[in-house]
C-alpha cells in the first residue's frame, strides 16, 4: 500500500498567469543576474585574479570619470538600438540572428550617400540634410537585407536562423572586399568621413543616444499599442491563431522583418556616421549578437532594455579595462554575458512553475 | 597531367578543411535526432578547441617525452569533455527547466566563443608569448595512419590514404552514427523522441534520459571538430578568427545532408573544398575578399533549396526544437 502514496521527491505545478506578483518575477530575475555575477567571480577566480578587485577594477573603468561614462555610453547605444530591432522579430518567434549583417549593411550604405552626395555638400560641421539622406539609406539597405530571409522565410518556411546568419558573413565579406579594393584608401582603410557627415555632438558623446532613446518610446508604441504589434504578439503565441484570425502572416513577418532590419540599418548609421566616422568590416563588431541578450534579457520590454543595455555596456567596457589593467582577457565579458543569458533564462522557470517539495505522508497517506 | 594534380591538391586540403566540419554536423545531428536544436555548436567548437589544444599543451609541458597516441586521445578527451560540459548546460536548461532551444542556443555560442577565448589567451599570457606544440607532435597529428607504401600509390594514395588520423576517425565515427541511429533498438527509440516524444514517453522510453544523453555525447563530439581545426589546420596555435564561423556551418551543414551521418562525409568535404577555393583555385576577375564568401552563399542556397524540397524521407525530426512537458500534453 505504501507505493500507492508514493509521490516524487519534487512536483511542479504551472503557476495560472496571476500567481505571481510581477514585483516577484523582475525579483527573481535580479536574483539571477546576481547569481550570474557571482558564478563570474568563479570565472575570475579560476583565471587567477581577486573576483572582488576585478569587478571593482570593471566598475571603476566603465563610470569611473566623465570620459569612461561616455565610452561606456557609445558602447550601450548601438546595443540598444539594436535591441530594440530585434525585438519584434524575437516577438513573433523569428530567430533574426542577422543584426549583425543589417548592421553593417546600414552603415555600408551610409557610407556610400558620402562617397556619393558628400561632395555636393559644403562647409565644415554637420550637414543636416547630408545626415538624413544617410540614414535612409541605411534604414533601407538594412530594411532589404532583412526582408531577403523574411521573403524566403514567409513563403517556404526556409530557416531563418541560419539564413539570416549567414547573410551577416555575405555583407560583412562585401565591406571587406570594399575596404580592400574599389573605396580602399590607404592600408586596407576606408577613408574617413568629412566632418559634415559626422553625427554631432551631445554631452560628449553623439546624438545616437538621443535617436535611440526616442525608438525606446517608438518601439514601446508599436509593440503594445498598435495593430501591427498586435498581430506580431499573436503571431508569436500562435501561428495557428493568426492564421484562423485572417492575419497575412507572410506579410506579417515581411513587413516586421523589413521593420527589423531598418532599425538595425540606422544603428549602423550611427556607429560609422557617429562612432568610428568611417566604414570597416568590423563595424557592428559583436554588437548584433550580444544585443540579442540584452532583448531576451529584458523580456523584450524596451524600458527594460535602457537599464540591460547599460549594464552590458558597462560590462563590455569595464572587460576592456580589465584586460588593460589586471591582464584578464576582455572576452571575459562574453562569458558573463553568457553565464547572464543561461540564468535568466533558468530564472523564466521558476517564475513559471511552482516547485512542490514532497510533504511528510500524514494520517492515511494523504498528502497535504 | 597537370589539371588532374591541381584536382587532387583541391580535394586533400577540402578533406583537411572539411573534417573539423564532419565532427560539428555528426555531432550535431545526433542531438538533433533527439529533438533537440543546439544553435551553440560554434561556442561548443571553440571549446573543444581551446581545452583540446590546452590539454595537449600541458601533457607535453609536463612530460617531457610525449607520446603520441596518449597527446591524441588527451586532445580528444579535453575536447570531448568540454563539448559535453557545454551540451550539460544547454540539455539542464531546455530539458529540466524548459527554456526557449533557440535562445538557449544562441547564449551558449556566446558563453562558448567566449570560454573558448578567454582560455586561448590565458593560455598564451601564462606561456609569456604563445602557445605552441613541438613540431614532431605538430606532424604526427597531420600525419597519416596508413604505411606509406599505400600513400605512394599514384594519383588515390594520397587522396585515399593520406589524410589525418582524424579524417578517419570522423568517417568511423559518421558510419557507426549511421548505424546506430538505423539498426539499433537504442536508435530506433532515440528518432523516436526526436520525432514524437509524446508518443514515445507512452512507449516507456525515458525521453529525458534519451535527451540528455544524446545531447551531451552529440556536444562532445562536435566539440572534437575544434579541437581537430586547432591541431590541423591551424598548426597547433589557438587561432580565434579562422575558427570563428565553422560552427555554424556545422549546423548549415545538417540541413544539408538532411540528418543523415553519411551524408556529412562528402557534405563536409565539399563545404570544405568551398572554403579553400579562393585560395586554391584563384580567378582573376572574382576578387579574394569576395570568393571568400563563397561557402555562405551556398549555404543560403542550400537553405532555400531544402525547404522548397518536399520529400517525406527527407524531414527534419519532427518534434525539433520543440519542448516536451509531460504535464502539458
Amino acid at each position: 500500500m505504501e507505493e500507492a502514496f508514493k509521490s516524487p521527491l519534487i512536483r511542479l505545478e504551472k503557476r495560472s498567469g496571476s500567481s505571481i506578483k510581477p514585483v516577484y518575477a523582475w525579483l527573481i530575475r535580479l536574483g539571477s543576474i546576481v547569481f550570474a555575477l557571482l558564478l563570474g567571480c568563479i570565472v575570475i577566480a579560476l583565471a587567477g585574479s581577486n573576483p572582488i578587485q576585478a569587478y571593482g577594477t570593471m566598475l571603476d573603468g566603465a563610470v569611473g570619470n566623465a570620459a569612461f561614462r561616455q565610452q561606456t555610453i557609445k558602447k550601450a547605444v548601438p546595443l540598444l538600438g539594436c535591441a530594440l530591432a530585434i525585438a519584434p522579430c524575437f516577438k513573433m518567434r523569428f530567430w533574426n540572428i542577422g543584426a549583425e549583417g543589417q548592421i553593417t549593411a546600414g552603415a555600408l550604405a551610409a557610407t556610400f550617400v558620402v562617397r556619393m552626395l558628400g561632395p555636393q555638400f559644403s562647409g565644415d560641421s554637420a550637414s543636416l540634410p547630408l545626415l538624413l539622406l544617410m540614414a535612409l539609406a541605411a534604414m533601407l539597405l538594412g530594411g532589404l537585407w532583412a526582408l531577403i530571409p523574411g521573403f524566403f522565410k514567409a513563403k517556404w518556411n526556409t530557416n531563418e536562423t541560419l539564413f539570416t546568419l549567414m547573410m551577416n558573413y555575405i555583407i560583412i565579406g562585401v565591406v571587406a572586399w570594399l575596404q580592400a579594393g574599389p573605396w580602399e584608401a590607404r592600408q586596407g582603410r576606408i577613408a574617413q568621413f568629412p566632418k559634415l557627415a559626422w553625427l554631432p555632438k551631445v554631452e560628449g558623446v553623439h546624438c545616437g543616444w538621443i535617436i535611440v532613446l526616442v525608438l525606446v518610446f517608438l518601439v514601446h508604441v508599436y509593440m503594445r499599442h498598435t495593430k501591427q504589434g498586435y498581430e506580431i504578439a499573436v503571431i508569436g503565441d500562435s501561428m495557428r491563431t493568426a492564421q484562423y484570425a485572417g492575419m497575412n502572416v507572410g506579410r506579417i513577418m515581411m513587413h516586421t522583418m523589413f521593420l527589423s532590419g531598418a532599425i538595425s540599418g540606422l544603428v549602423g548609421f550611427i556607429l560609422c556616421s557617429g562612432a568610428t566616422n568611417t566604414l570597416s568590416k568590423d563595424i557592428a563588431g559583436g554588437v548584433g549578437f550580444t544585443s540579442i541578450t540584452v532583448a531576451w534579457l529584458s523580456q523584450l520590454n524596451a524600458f527594460a532594455m535602457v537599464a540591460i543595455s547599460l549594464m552590458l555596456g558597462i560590462l563590455t567596457k569595464g572587460a576592456d579595462t580589465l584586460q588593460t589593467v589586471m591582464n584578464v582577457p576582455a572576452s571575459i565579458s562574453d562569458i558573463i554575458i553568457g553565464l547572464l543569458l543561461f540564468c535568466m533564462l533558468g530564472c523564466e522557470f521558476f517564475i513559471n512553475y511552482r516547485l512542490i517539495l514532497r510533504k511528510k505522508l500524514g494520517k492515511g497517506g494523504a498528502v497535504t | 597531367m597537370k589539371a588532374i594534380d591541381t584536382v587532387i591538391l583541391l580535394l586533400i586540403a577540402a578533406i583537411t578543411y572539411g573534417t573539423p566540419l564532419l565532427y560539428g554536423t555528426v555531432g550535431e545531428i545526433l542531438t538533433e535526432k533527439s529533438g533537440n536544436l543546439n544553435l551553440g555548436v560554434e561556442g561548443i567548437m571553440f571549446m573543444g578547441g581551446a581545452f583540446g589544444l590546452g590539454g595537449v599543451y600541458y601533457y607535453e609541458k609536463l612530460s617531457g617525452s610525449p607520446s603520441g597516441l596518449i597527446a591524441i586521445l588527451i586532445a580528444l578527451l579535453c575536447a570531448f569533455l568540454a563539448g559535453a560540459l557545454a551540451s550539460l548546460i544547454f540539455s539542464f536548461l531546455t530539458t529540466t527547466l524548459r527554456a526557449n532551444q533557440n535562445v538557449t542556443g544562441l547564449a551558449l555560442a556566446i558563453f562558448g566563443t567566449g570560454v573558448g577565448q578567454f582560455a586561448g589567451e590565458m593560455m598564451r599570457v601564462r606561456a609569456g608569448g604563445y602557445v605552441t606544440i613541438s613540431n614532431a607532435l605538430k606532424d604526427l597529428f597531420s600525419a597519416s595512419p596508413f604505411p606509406k607504401f599505400l600513400q605512394d600509390i599514384p594519383y588515390v594514395g594520397k587522396l585515399l590514404f593520406g589524410s589525418s588520423h582524424f579524417f578517419y576517425l570522423g568517417i568511423l565515427v559518421a558510419v557507426v552514427m549511421h548505424l546506430f541511429l538505423k539498426k539499433t533498438r537504442k536508435g530506433l527509440y532515440l528518432r523516436a523522441v526526436g520525432e514524437n516524444p509524446g508518443t514515445a514517453d507512452s512507449a516507456g522510453i525515458n525521453v529525458t534520459r534519451y535527451k540528455y544523453l544524446a545531447t551531451v555525447i552529440g556536444g562532445g563530439i562536435s566539440a572534437i571538430g575544434g579541437v581537430v581545426y586547432i591541431l590541423t589546420t591551424a598548426g597547433c596555435t589557438w587561432n580565434n578568427e579562422g575558427l570563428s564561423g565553422v560552427g555554424w556551418l556545422a549546423v548549415a551543414l545538417v540541413i544539408f545532408c538532411m540528418w543523415r551521418p553519411l551524408a556529412a562525409i562528402w557534405g563536409s568535404v565539399l563545404f570544405g573544398a568551398l572554403m579553400i577555393l579562393y585560395m586554391r583555385l584563384q580567378i582573376s576577375f572574382i576578387p579574394t575578399e569576395l570568393y571568400k564568401i563563397l561557402p555562405y552563399v551556398v549555404t543560403v542556397i542550400v537553405l532555400i533549396l531544402s525547404s522548397l524540397r518536399n520529400n517525406k524521407e527527407k524531414q527534419p525530426p519532427e518534434g525539433l526544437g520543440l519542448a516536451y512537458f509531460r504535464e502539458d500534453r
